[in-house]
């Protein structure tokens, strides 16, 4: 067995598809308005802080400070994003808890630099609980694109959105695999119907199931994008639970509070009685290193979600 | 000199600065002290001491500088106060009462199920209080977004801001230092409600902050020192604020925790526990006899 590239001359990392959608957005949207703290050039936010100076804020490497800021900037009807790594930008919590989402603030967090994908930078750089803190807020619509496309249609669906958002985002290239009409907050796509074995993927891991499902040959496993962790789209997760005896959740964060933690919320309260699989990293830290390397010790590249699928299916 | 004529019309007018004269000040403030006293009676609990101290910032702000609209109170020009020491909220709600902003009939609520008065301000419930304050040291750089949103729309109402001096221990209070000069947030004028008293303790046992206000003044804003009780000398610092070009403002206010109350006045105790109906009775005989501190 091994792992057939995927990877196109279209590669894009989601960072990018944001600094261009937000950049491109601005005209048709003139109350958006951007803030950084001091990483513009690494989250993209610098194209639109390139094409219109005015409405874009260098507040310094002072995040909390820029999360309330967002939200009182919110208060007078512009529409904020706020940009860090997510390791970061989540890291304000307790501003982000009270000043954005008790205060149903019209901000839009981006955290770029998701995961073990970023490497050699190492865990303080990498956003592994990210997920899990803002799912924790009643009202935080979480999203972790997989493309250019879905990541475009992100922003936009972000700028139209009142209320708040998080938005997480790869350092790393990512495959295209979607068309932006793809994209329906709160509702998965489906990129390959399958049969008894489902693998779900959100952001950087939706192509490793691809390319999972290509290593498992006639195995035929439903292929599906959680890009909206919250509000998870039940529906979807209900149709696979009455099609399979298996589901493989993989994530580039931890397992605990992420996608996996998602979709075993409905299928236990669904009284599914198949086997769920959460691949992602399982409550440690990260560490330096290249990312693929990286995704084959924490046991979710393609190759290692492929061994997982044959080494449980047969038990079923 | 304006005429007569020009006096009424603005007195007609609800939403334009109220500018009432001392007295007047002095009797809505002592007023506003009792509703807070007694709505905390009421409640069984909250923070007296503190919005003792607050309370005279506060009356001059709604009765004497601010824009604001009773009949339309989140009109589009009002001028902005964000209690950033969310704590002290009883004396905004006494003030907005006052103001007619809310009726008085509700401050009976404070701290029950479903009220809009909630024990910490929540600007979805009760959007006039502006933000959701009580975790301090957000509410600065609230008022900063907003004044700074207020200023690229071309719009030139004034945003006030009242913390506590225990709040500016919080590290996102000195982000705000430093972000709102380099902005040149005329339109941002801050007080620090300075009571010297926190929970644990007197201030400058907890943390010190000494010396306050040259810590502003580094920080490059616009820094005066005034007594917070006497209503003159805020009314002054809110005219030379207003002055300002470019320099946000930081006003650091000398007040008494308690203030008007005597067995409340300077006490730490009293941050934090409401008072029981004996007490209440005791403290309004000082608020009606006039009692000196």
């Amino acid at each position: 067995m091994s792992a057939p590239s995927l990877t196109k001359s279209k590669d894009k990392a989601t960072r990018d598809s944001f600094g261009e959608a937000i950049r491109d957005l601005a005209s048709e949207f003139p109350k958006i308005v951007v803030l950084d703290a001091d990483l513009s050039v690494s989250t993209k936010s610098v194209l639109f802080a390139k094409a219109f100076p005015d409405r874009f804020f260098q507040m310094g490497i002072a995040e909390s400070n820029m999360v309330g800021t967002a939200a009182g900037l919110s208060f007078t009807g512009l529409i904020p994003f706020c940009c860090s790594f997510g390791a970061f930008v989540a890291g304000r919590y307790e501003t982000i808890r009270v000043s954005v989402g008790y205060s149903k603030a019209n901000v839009k967090i981006v955290g770029t630099h998701s995961g073990l994908g970023i490497g050699d930078d190492g865990y303080t750089q990498m956003g592994l609980e990210d997920i899990n803190v803002m799912r924790g807020l009643p009202g935080m619509i979480v999203l972790n694109p997989s493309d250019d496309a879905t990541t475009k249609a992100a922003v936009r669906f972000a700028t139209t959105h009142v209320g708040p958002v998080y938005l997480r985002l790869t350092r790393q290239k990512l495959p295209s695999l979607h068309q932006t009409s793809d994209f329906k907050c709160g509702r998965g796509i489906v990129l390959q119907e399958g049969k008894e074995i489902a693998l779900i993927g959100t952001g950087s891991t939706v192509n490793e199931c691809l390319k999972a499902s290509k290593i498992l040959g006639n195995v035929n496993p439903w292929i599906v994008d959680i890009h909206t962790i919250k509000p998870i789209d039940r529906a979807l997760i209900k149709t696979l639970a009455r099609s399979c005896k298996l589901i493989v959740t993989t994530e580039d964060h931890n397992v605990v509070g992420g996608l996996g933690t998602a979709v075993s919320e409905v299928l236990a309260e669904e009284g599914w009685n198949g086997k769920l699989v959460r691949l992602g990293v399982q409550d440690t830290y990260g560490e330096s290193g290249d990312p693929e390397a990286l995704y084959d010790k924490y046991g979710f590249s393609a190759q290692k979600i492929a061994e997982k699928v044959m080494s449980v299916s047969v038990s079923l | 000199m304006r005429s007569r004529a020009a006096i009424t019309l603005t007195m007609l007018d609800s939403k334009l600065p109220q500018r009432l004269p001392h007295e007047k000040l002095k009797e809505i403030a002592t007023r506003c002290r009792v509703d807070i006293l007694e709505m905390l009676e009421k409640a069984g609990s909250g923070h007296p001491g503190g919005s003792l101290s607050a309370i005279d910032i506060i009356v001059t702000l709604f009765f004497h500088e601010m824009r604001s609209n009773p009949s339309e109170p989140m009109w589009e020009d009002r001028d902005r106060f964000i209690l950033s020491k969310g704590h002290g909220v009883p004396a905004l709600y006494a003030v907005l009462a006052e103001r007619e902003i809310i009726p008085k009939s509700e401050l009976s609520t404070l701290r029950r199920i479903n009220s809009r008065i909630q024990g910490h301000p929540d600007r979805v419930l009760l959007p006039i209080v502006e933000a959701s304050t009580g975790s301090l040291g957000q509410g600065i750089s609230i008022a900063q977004g907003i004044a700074l949103g207020l200023k690229l729309q071309k719009k030139d109402s004034k945003v006030f801001c009242l913390m506590g001096d225990g709040e500016t221990q919080e590290g996102q209070v000195w982000e705000t230092a430093l972000s709102a000069p380099k902005y040149k947030l005329n339109n941002l004028i801050v007080f620090i409600d300075h009571n010297n008293g926190q929970i644990d303790g007197h201030v400058d046992e907890v943390m010190d902050l000494r010396p306050l206000a040259d810590k502003w003044s580094a920080f490059k804003w616009a820094v005066q020192e005034i007594n917070g009780h006497d209503f003159s000398q805020i009314i002054g610092a809110l005219e030379k604020a207003r002055q300002e070009t470019e320099r946000p403002s930081l006003i650091v206010a000398k007040t008494v925790k308690g203030k008007g109350v005597s067995f409340m006045e300077n006490s730490i105790s009293w941050h934090g526990v409401a008072p029981n109906k004996e007490q209440l009775e005791q403290a309004l005989l000082d608020l009606s006899g006039g009692y000196k501190s």
